[in-house]
């Protein structure tokens, strides 16, 4: 025991001594959080706008309101003839032009059917159609309105619900995402690095030469890094959660439990990683290609595992990631607990299991 | 006996690194491995250290087979590679603290034993040892490998990339070592370092070309030798190679070794030879034989 504890105060030194990875532990996990938090979103916020009423009467002076008085839109200036649509888009000021028939309030009430047309910039074709599916939304409501004061007979209301995430924050799908990325860079990218680089400098002969048990070395190596990662957990579910408004619905001991399991998934993997690498370089790239990107894009953490075809669907399966993130989202915003989620779990516990056991396995306690 | 080799062989994929090799060393000995690098030295020590295992042959240290028992060597050798595995970022007495604390013995238990390498870098004690000279981690290393009280040690090209004074006083600790009775292999490619050893193997690519104590190989060169020197040495050098008799002719500092095929050879021939040739300030004399002679003549003959 005294010499395992010697050994993870090595461990320990080493990490607090390297500023390069002090960074990517503690550095990255909080640049990503706020980069996804406030760079990277899916919501459109204050996007500016312009408006060419050619009708100029009550019912569109009243509909403009209500779009320039929701906190998505600014309208930033009107236009008063055709050629200025085009020309205004060509300067980029705007993202999207708002086009009032002439006319309109008469049709409207006339008729009962005006026409807006939406023109929006498609070179962003996601924002593009986040727009428009803003502005019909904002159009449908004005309607609503509208039609309750003439009331119009036959009409079915879609009443929408989004559940669990109403105002569809995408702070709720990316705490996760980062939460695994975090755990798995820094459980398997630091723990292969950390092994081959004894490798490297030739300790590793030393320790090999020594009463050590093979067990030992690897668990003092490992040892460090879980206390590390859970830190690592914390500060991002905190900041998640004072910062971006995230909800804790289930159970945060759960949550505690499954992040463990899936941080000693994370591990064995980078230990397997620093049995098939010989130096940290190569340690890095496996882990990179062979963690990182898999975990950012089979995952569903950013693309929707339903939407793949079928062989990545497959792939996503065996990637341990993608049950974690199911997992910490049920918990998170479902509130579901093992009840619900005993599967995945079971699923989890059996890969770590595997790793661990194939990463022990392939441990060599000599230099082949 | 200490350290036993039964005809071990070990290759890497199509490279014979060692071939069949065979020696033993006894209790309290210094034993030379002496060769150039790629002779297979490392390939011998890390087969002896059971980090490697051998394709042919079988092995024993301390008694115990490097194999079967390989947990029992583990606790009972002090190991220095090549290069000197240290850890950069630590210091110099947290290095030999945590190699303490790993087999299971403190730095005060065993001061007595690095007492007087310690000594000399305690001053440094807070020292990184990434900071330190090449001769200060040659010390630490050697420290570190013996706070557990091996019987056995193996060096492995410990004087490599260390000053000449450092070197000296290397050899100095080894012979006090040696004087508590701890068994010590090490492995060098200077032929001056080989001179210190009790007895030694000069190896050449995977093979053992002689083993004997240093004088006894030196006196094994077949030939008189001669040192020779003139005004022009690379000049010398080839007209030395191209005359007709010459048995050997080899650069040794600031002489050239030069054997001759005969044996009623008088170097008066030779002196008019080089004569002839132009060469001003010729110098020829008698010398005596060394290892890295005897180790040329037999590694030219392989």
């Amino acid at each position: 025991m005294k010499r395992f504890i010697g050994f993870i105060k090595k461990e320990f030194f080493h990490i607090f001594r390297d500023k390069r990875s002090l960074f990517i532990l503690f550095g990255m996990p909080i640049a990503q959080i706020l980069l996804f938090g406030f760079a990277v979103t899916n919501e459109i916020n204050n996007v500016k706008l312009a408006i060419y009423d050619q009708a100029n009467d009550v019912e569109s002076q009243k509909l403009i309101q209500n779009i320039a008085s929701s906190s998505y839109f600014d309208v930033e200036k009107m236009l008063y003839n055709k050629e200025e649509v085009a020309a205004t888009f060509k300067q980029g000021q705007v993202k999207a032009i708002l086009i009032f028939e002439p006319d309109f309030a008469k049709k409207l009430t006339k008729e009962g059917v005006a026409d807006i047309q939406v023109v929006t910039d498609a070179t962003e074709p996601n924002t593009a159609m986040t727009i428009t599916n803003y502005i019909a939304a904002i159009i449908k409501k004005y309607n609503d309105n509208f039609n309750k004061i003439t009331t119009t007979p036959y009409q079915i209301q879609t009443n929408s619900r989004m559940l669990y995430n109403p105002e569809l924050k995408s702070v709720f799908m990316f705490v996760p995402g980062v939460m695994t990325i975090i755990l798995m860079l820094v459980s398997a990218m630091m723990t292969s690095i950390s092994i081959t680089r004894e490798k490297e400098i030739g300790t590793m002969e030393i320790l090999l030469v020594s009463p050590l048990k093979p067990l030992q070395v690897i668990l003092g190596k490992v040892f460090p890094y879980i206390f590390l990662s859970i830190i690592n957990a914390v500060v991002i579910l905190l900041l998640g959660f004072f910062v971006f408004g995230m909800p804790m619905q289930g159970s945060l001991f759960l949550l505690g439990l499954e992040s463990i399991l899936f941080i000693i998934s994370a591990l064995a993997l980078g230990i397997l990683i620093s049995t098939i690498s010989e130096t940290q370089q190569t340690a890095m790239m496996i882990s990179l290609m062979g963690l990182l990107l898999p975990v950012i894009l089979l995952s569903g953490f950013i693309f929707p595992i339903a939407s793949m075809p079928k062989p990545l669907q497959w792939l996503s399966n065996i990637v341990p990631a993608t049950w974690y993130i199911i997992i910490i989202k049920g918990i998170m915003l479902k509130g579901v607990g093992l009840l619900t989620l005993w599967k995945e779990s079971l699923i989890l516990l059996g890969m770590t299991l595997f790793f661990i056991l194939l990463s022990v396995k392939k441990y060599k306690i000599r230099l082949e | 006996m200490s350290i036993r080799l039964n005809n071990i062989s070990k290759s890497y994929g199509k490279v014979k690194a060692v071939q069949a090799i065979s020696f033993e060393v006894n209790q309290g000995e210094i034993f030379g491995l002496i060769g150039p690098d790629g002779a297979g030295k490392t390939t011998l020590f890390r087969i002896l250290t059971t980090l490697l295992l051998p394709d042919i042959g079988d092995a024993q240290v301390d008694g115990k087979d490097v194999v079967k028992d390989y947990k029992a060597i583990r606790n009972h050798v002090g190991y220095m590679p090549g290069r000197f595995s240290l850890y950069q970022d630590l210091s110099v007495e947290e290095n030999l603290d945590f190699f303490a604390t790993i087999f299971g013995t403190s730095i005060e238990a065993n001061y007595e034993l690095i007492e007087d390498i310690y000594t000399q870098i305690e001053p440094f004690k807070k020292r990184r040892a990434g900071d330190l000279s090449g001769g200060m981690k040659q010390k630490l290393a050697l420290s570190c490998a013996l706070i557990h009280k091996p019987n056995v040690l193996f060096l492995d090209e410990p004087t490599t990339g260390v000053d000449p004074v450092s070197r000296k006083e290397f050899w100095e600790m080894l012979k006090r070592l040696q004087a508590k009775g701890i068994t010590i292999l090490v492995s060098t490619p200077y032929m001056d370092e080989a001179a210190l050893c009790d007895r030694i193997a000069l190896i050449q690519e995977g093979k053992i070309l002689e083993i004997d104590t240093p004088h006894n190989i030196a006196a094994r060169f077949p030939l008189h030798l001669y040192n020779i020197a003139a005004a022009d040495t690379y000049r010398l050098i080839q007209d030395l190679k191209a005359y007709t008799q010459a048995h050997s002719v080899f650069p040794f500092g600031k002489w050239v070794h030069y054997a001759d095929k005969r044996s009623d050879f008088d170097p008066v021939d030779l002196r008019n030879y080089l004569e002839k040739k132009n060469h001003k300030n010729i110098v020829i004399e008698r010398t005596a034989p060394s290892i890295e002679d005897t180790f040329m003549e037999l590694a030219q003959h392989e």
